[in-house]
């Protein structure tokens, strides 16, 4: 019991370190970081890096999706290639003309897409878990979930003409975020109603930082579930979507996820 | 109106100011994107010796942007002086270049021409000088500005220090700007991006940058960088707002697209300056800008990124700002797309801010996705110390963990201060000094976290700790 004999000494900053998760009390050889926290920083770095520029296993996916019972498609962007699909994000969003026939005008409620967008690690680890639980929503409500598709070089705005070819009244894409330092496996979900290509990004709602570490999967699932069947019901998504719903804000309702 | 030029016995031909300029510029990922550059570097070497046989008195006769339907050209419009014009009347594009660099032309001289340049004359002359032309020109054109600290004074080199948290904790953010204080950043500003956008929010945060400014006597600013409207609100409500804070961008439409206008901004200054926290004459606005913002709202009307970001400065002069940066890297590979075009941005933003009269600063830094690196951010931060910055912004370990992006560090600060030679605004060095945080000769002081016997007096951490 030697802390109570002993007087308290002043906190440092390096006692605090625990309470955020930003590079704090690094320390400082001369005008740098000490080895090891540079060399931590720079291994982030090439783990985010390399979740970019790796390119998602789809086949792999779909066999897991198949084992869980989903039926799926696999679609291609315009980019031909990541390096093309960095620097072109307007490939990013449209649907190869050899994709297009591939799709069925299935007209579920909800249209399904995993894109790879910024981060293979993200898709890899967080889309089934997210699509296995929302799936499972779904259901127990008697909503559809037409075919999942499995969009290659995608943006989020690739759900458009995934979504209106489908003929789905809701698209739902789960795409991999640009990965930080911090989490290079952070997936985001995107929906829109009424999707269709030259949709502008003020008729979509997101639900972002969807990882182990963050909103996890199941959490996940429920925030994108009430807001698919809040789109269904009000018949609208995004900007005019959070108009209906401040001027519902009387009701506080369940506190938001995330 | 057509330029030509013939070069060995092949004509190029170029359709306008606008298509020149575009395809005179220095390889972009972002004007190939638009479809505007050039298409190899031989067309873009004929666009630039084009461009250099350019009266600058074209620039005044050919808008990019027509007046009629855009207020930022108005403004430009506006914003010209004829006598202040008068030495550069005569001179092409080549022979500004030339005169920019003549040591003849002096801080005076430069400071003169201020308002007789045109966001667009600079971006051209830009395009056509090399960084060691940016940087020498620039070095020579000293822009100062206060509030409790003086920035800009040639050979010091302030810092903005950036405490952003994901969800605005107001634990995590005090931790992280006394990391940067006690690593000797933060003269120009503490500035919070906000991940929230609430009012409620902002008034928390300025009033928890405020108590700590307080407590420990630091001579700075502090800013929250949330939507102008916001601010608006916040100072109705009383809220102590020492700076305003707005993104923008170089036309009518990107401005629409980040929710402002010339007007709003202006209702904003005259809020802040009626808070009368600051001394007569201080500068009040810091405004952060960036190549690319207008094409990815579609607001460029096939103007090249970098004159669209030019443009953006006459907007920033017209409320002489306290701070002004680029955020250089922030846009993303389909902008900017690696190292080498990040570092140039940088340097042509900053040449072209501080001829325009701007307090330019620049935030080092770059994506994810982007081809660069750490060591890209050490040769800019290095050749835009050459070049005299006002200020750069740093963070803990250059990892921002709101913006999922890389700055620099708070010591890449310190190497500026101690390798670079460059100290921080004087009433700072002051304070610092005093608190014994750097000795007589500006080297920073050793010890556990850097926390010196006044800043424990002070017993700030226990006070913040849970």
């Amino acid at each position: 019991m030697t802390s109570e004999i002993l007087p308290r000494r002043a906190l440092q900053l390096g006692d605090l370190k625990h309470l955020t998760q930003a590079r704090i009390a690094l320390g400082r050889p001369g005008a740098s970081v000490p080895t090891k926290a540079e060399q931590r920083f720079l291994m982030d770095h090439a783990r985010a890096r390399a979740a970019v520029w790796t390119e998602v296993d789809f086949d792999a996916l779909a066999e897991k999706l198949k084992e869980a019972g989903f039926e799926s498609v696999r679609v291609t962007s315009e980019a031909k290639d990541r390096a093309e699909y960095v620097r072109r994000p307007d490939l990013g969003r449209r649907l190869s003309r050899a994709s297009q026939e591939a799709l069925p005008a299935a007209g579920s409620d909800v249209a399904l897409v995993i894109a790879d967008g910024l981060s293979a690690s993200a898709v890899e680890i967080n889309a089934l878990p997210v699509a296995l639980e929302l799936a499972k929503k779904l259901k127990a409500e008697g909503l559809s979930l037409g075919p999942v598709v499995l969009a290659e070089n995608g943006r989020v705005a690739i759900g458009d003409p995934i979504g209106e070819r489908l003929k789905a009244k809701v698209s739902l894409v789960l795409i991999g975020e640009r990965p930080g330092l911090s989490a290079a496996d952070s997936l985001g979900a995107y929906l829109t109603f009424d999707p269709r290509p030259g949709t502008p990004d003020s008729r979509r709602n997101c639900i972002s930082n969807i990882r182990a570490g963050g909103l996890a999967a199941e959490r996940a699932a429920e925030a994108i579930f009430r807001l698919a069947a809040l789109m269904l019901k009000a018949k609208a998504s995004g900007v005019a979507l959070s108009a209906m719903e401040s001027a519902l804000a009387n009701d506080p309702g369940p506190a938001e996820a995330g | 109106m057509s330029y030509r030029t013939t070069i060995e016995g092949t004509l190029f031909r170029f359709d306008g100011l606008k298509s020149l300029l575009a395809k005179a510029s220095p390889e972009r990922s972002g004007d190939q994107l638009a479809g505007i550059a050039a298409e190899g570097p031989v067309e873009r070497l004929a666009a630039q010796m084009t461009l250099a046989e350019v009266p600058l008195r074209d620039f005044l006769s050919q808008e990019l942007i027509p007046s009629e339907t855009d207020e930022v050209s108005r403004l430009i419009a506006a914003q010209h002086d004829t006598a202040a014009f008068a030495p550069l009347a005569s001179l092409t594009v080549g022979e500004l270049r030339e005169w920019l660099l003549d040591p003849a032309m002096g801080p005076a001289m430069l400071e003169a021409v201020t308002f007789g340049l045109t966001p667009e004359m600079v971006a051209a002359v830009s395009k056509i000088m090399r960084i060691k032309d940016l940087i020498a020109v620039a070095a020579k054109r000293e822009v100062v500005t206060r509030f409790r600290t003086t920035i800009g004074l040639s050979g010091r080199l302030s810092t903005r220090n950036q405490p952003n948290h994901p969800t605005d904790d107001s634990l995590g953010i005090a931790l992280s700007a006394i990391d940067g204080l006690l690593l000797g950043s933060g003269d120009a500003v503490i500035g919070v991006n906000p991940a929230t956008d609430t009012a409620s929010d902002y008034i928390r945060i300025v009033h928890l940058l405020e108590e700590l400014r307080e407590r420990l006597a630091v001579p700075t600013q502090s800013c929250c960088l949330g939507h102008v409207t916001v601010a608006l609100k916040a100072m109705e409500r009383g809220a102590p707002v020492d700076l305003v804070f707005q993104s923008i961008a170089g036309s009518q439409k990107a401005n629409e697209g980040f929710g402002v206008d010339i007007a709003v901004l202006r209702e904003a200054a005259d809020a802040v300056r009626s808070l009368g926290r600051a001394p007569e004459g201080a500068n009040l606005m810091y405004f952060e800008t960036g190549q690319g913002a207008a094409l990815s709202a579609d607001a460029h009307f096939g103007v090249d990124q970098q004159t669209m970001e030019a443009r953006a400065y006459a907007l920033a002069r017209e409320f002489s700002p306290l701070l002004v940066n680029t955020v250089v890297g922030f846009i993303g590979p389909e902008y900017l797309f690696d190292g080498k075009q990040i570092i140039r941005a940088g340097l042509e933003d900053h040449f072209c801010g501080k001829l325009l009269g701007l307090p330019m600063g620049v935030d080092v830094c770059y994506t994810n996705h982007a081809d660069a690196d750490q060591e890209d951010m050490d040769v800019l931060l290095t050749l835009l110390c050459a070049a005299g910055v006002n200020f750069v912004i740093t963070v803990p370990g250059a990892d921002d963990v709101m913006l999922n992006y890389q700055s620099l560090s708070h010591q890449d600060a310190v190497y500026a201060r101690e390798t670079l030679r460059k100290p921080p605004a004087p009433e700072f060095e002051t304070w610092l000094r005093e608190i014994g945080l750097i000795d007589a000769a500006g080297m920073m002081a050793q010890g556990p976290d850097l926390l010196t016997a006044r800043l424990k007096g002070s017993r700030l951490l226990e006070h913040i700790a849970p």
